[in-house]
């Protein structure tokens, strides 16, 4: 089979202040490895140029090294703490991987935020729905090339360089999760390579995580928002994450179609 | 049995000529507009991130659709021993190879990598019915190729029932696959149905026929070869019996979406108040597509007539692209049901029913390749002998 590049970002340490939403348990990262990966940032400060060039050259063929199958990364969104004004997981996504929406139908939207509202009693909530990063993935099953695929930890990818832009993965996704190119780009961040006429969508951040860190929009959510995502290993019965939803109910969306997302959701 | 003799066609007059550059003109405008959209992106499509296959999916699908179902005019006469048909049996495979050849090049070319179409002859991922498709639809060429050779080397021939019974499992699955395209996406109310497969096979035998009825009545026309009416009467009742089926398939496919309260709201919409894509259905898909064909060929008025036949084959092709669109464009307007029940509302317009409109370039690309399909078969006609010189009544009985 052919190795799949894990993550187009060079690998840094964890950053020094661990974002809020970020969730190990007992088999999480411990601290001897995390002193193991600060003194890898050093080494990649110096070797960094040269590595780079190398590794971007490399990363279609470079085998995944970051994922595991140990883990499964998940979230948890706290509906009752989003607020309908808020944007700013929006507003992280589209800073950190270079996308932007200007309100046009082509353009794309890693994740938005959708208003949920029950006819039948008025109750409504402000739901950030991204790609649900599913275990049966409809996305990667429909894709002719193998371009859609999900790593060893869960996370659902698209390969740039074998997507021939078909759009049939968008025509499976029940979460609309997925955007496609329609016209030239400029100014892509290193770390999220995007190219006109392949498809796209949210990669929960793997360069970050890959790295250590959480994704951008639990980041912001911590930071400016109210503090509704949670992120962390789903397989890990220690994690924040996993002991949440164990305590409360929580929902996949569409969990009908037994697809196992690995998004989560309370009060919906 | 009476030999059949088969000729080139002269391909000399200014007919010929005249509609060649006709169709190159069509060809070329075609591969401009694919140019184009390779070098400026889908932007300058009707396509969203809503509605992600457009109009050269309509016709792609159609023509690929209408390719398989072309063969059976030479499926009848080798597998079912139907000695009457066996002159028309080199024809079918040839209108049934161009018309997929036509619809592929579409289909890539509409790509949002065209240049990447190697990728997917060598990256499988078998659990995808798309890469399925990809080994059905190049299976289905060389089979048909293949088929054509049998039939047109003499001392072959014997072989021509084997080979013509495998060429015609093959198209039957190749439409399953098709079908099965748009029948295993769950996620989409309007699709999501196991009877999609067998539907666009029924498609197919009516797409198929009345594309071929229309080849055959112009080829003939166009070479002064005589046409019998029993045998054109014969292929119009075909037609009329394929095109009633494919109501049948219909009828069951919305009644069966109509029981299950999940697809009401998409089944209103497509039937009843979805503007275009209701008009789509009830005047193109039934009418066009079924209701009229059948008055024409069966009308005690009209039942003898040729130009009935050949109108009526229009409606059935007309009928047919008017179905498609509301099949691929009608169920990507409606939109996704990620919240069961209740009312959405976002940025990404989740809870709308989505607009699309075909930009001039869509519209070219999908008439360029049924150009395409013309020319290969105008050509072919040219250059190797598909036609029987005549097709007269009793040399049509006789075989």
């Amino acid at each position: 089979m052919r190795p799949r590049p894990h993550s187009e970002e060079g690998r840094v340490g964890r950053s020094r202040e661990e974002p809020a939403g970020f969730e190990e348990g007992e088999n999480g990262i411990d601290e001897g490895r995390r002193r193991l990966v600060g003194a890898a940032v050093v080494g990649a400060l110096v070797l960094a140029p040269g590595v780079s060039l190398i590794a971007y050259a490399e990363a279609d063929g470079r085998r995944a090294t970051g994922a595991s199958s140990k883990r499964r990364w998940g979230l948890l969104i706290d509906t009752t703490k989003c607020k309908p004004s808020c944007t700013a997981c929006v507003t992280a996504c589209s800073s950190y991987n270079g996308w932007k929406n200007e309100g046009r139908p082509t353009d794309p939207q890693w994740i938005r935020k959708v208003q949920v509202t029950d006819p039948k009693t008025g109750f409504s909530r402000s739901v950030p729905v991204m790609c649900q990063h599913c275990a049966n993935a409809p996305c990667v099953e429909v894709c002719p090339t193998g371009a859609s695929f999900r790593r060893a930890d869960g996370i659902v990818l698209v390969d740039r360089h074998i997507c021939i832009g078909c759009r049939f993965c968008m025509m499976a996704c029940p979460y609309k999760a997925r955007s496609f190119v329609s016209e030239n780009l400029t100014e892509q961040k290193p770390w999220a390579p995007r190219g006109k006429g392949t498809v796209e969508g949210c990669t929960l951040c793997v360069p970050r995580i890959d790295a250590g860190k959480v994704p951008a929009c639990v980041e912001a959510c911590a930071r400016e928002g109210g503090g509704a995502m949670t992120f962390g290993n789903l397989k890990d019965p220690a994690s924040a994450l996993s002991r949440a939803l164990a305590e409360y109910p929580s929902v996949q969306l569409r969990a009908d179609l037994m697809l196992d997302p690995g998004v989560h959701y309370r009060g919906l | 049995m009476n030999a059949i003799h088969y000729r080139e066609i002269d391909g000399r007059s200014a007919g010929f000529w005249g509609l060649a550059a006709l169709l190159l003109t069509f060809m070329a405008a075609g591969a401009t507009a694919g140019y184009f959209m390779e070098r400026i992106g889908h932007i300058i499509t009707g396509m969203t991130n809503q509605v992600v296959w457009g109009m050269p999916h309509v016709f792609a699908v159609f023509l690929i659709v209408a390719a398989s179902g072309a063969l059976n005019v030479a499926s009848i006469a080798s597998v079912f021993a139907r000695v009457e048909y066996k002159p028309l049996a080199r024809l079918s495979g040839l209108v049934a190879i161009a018309l997929l050849i036509g619809g592929l090049a579409i289909l890539v070319l509409d790509l949002g990598r065209p240049d990447r179409i190697g990728l997917a002859l060598t990256h499988y991922n078998f659990r995808s019915i798309f890469a399925w498709n990809i080994f059905l639809y190049t299976g289905f060429i060389v089979l048909t190729g293949w088929y054509l050779w049998v039939m047109m080397e003499r001392r072959l021939n014997r072989y021509g029932r084997m080979v013509g019974t495998v060429a015609f499992l093959w198209r039957l699955i190749l439409t399953t696959g098709t079908g099965s395209i748009f029948g295993f996406l769950v996620a989409r109310q309007p699709y999501d149905e196991a009877i999609m497969a067998p539907m666009f096979i029924v498609m197919s035998f009516s797409f198929g026929l009345a594309i071929f009825i229309l080849v055959l009545m112009g080829a003939f026309k166009g070479t002064g070869r005589a046409l019998g009416d029993q045998l054109l009467m014969r292929l119009k009742n075909l037609l009329g019996v394929f095109a009633a089926a494919v109501l049948y398939f219909l009828l069951a496919f919305h009644i069966t979406k109509l029981y299950e309260a999940e697809f009401r709201g998409s089944e209103a919409f497509l039937l009843w108040n979805g503007g275009i894509y209701t008009a789509l259905f009830w005047f193109g898909a039934v009418f066009l597509g079924g209701v009229l064909p059948m008055l024409l060929f069966w009308l005690p008025q009209t039942r003898r007539s040729r130009n009935a036949v050949a109108w009526g084959s229009a409606s059935v092709v007309v009928g047919g692209l008017a179905l498609m669109y509301d099949i691929i464009i009608g169920g990507q307007a409606w939109p996704l049901s990620i919240f069961p029940g209740m009312q959405v509302s976002s940025s990404f317009y989740d809870g709308v029913v989505n607009y699309y409109a075909p930009s001039l370039p869509e519209c070219a690309l999908g008439l360029g390749g049924c150009a395409l399909a013309l020319f290969i078969t105008l050509f072919a006609l040219k250059l190797l002998p598909f036609l029987p010189e005549t097709l007269a009544d009793e040399q049509g009985q006789a075989g």
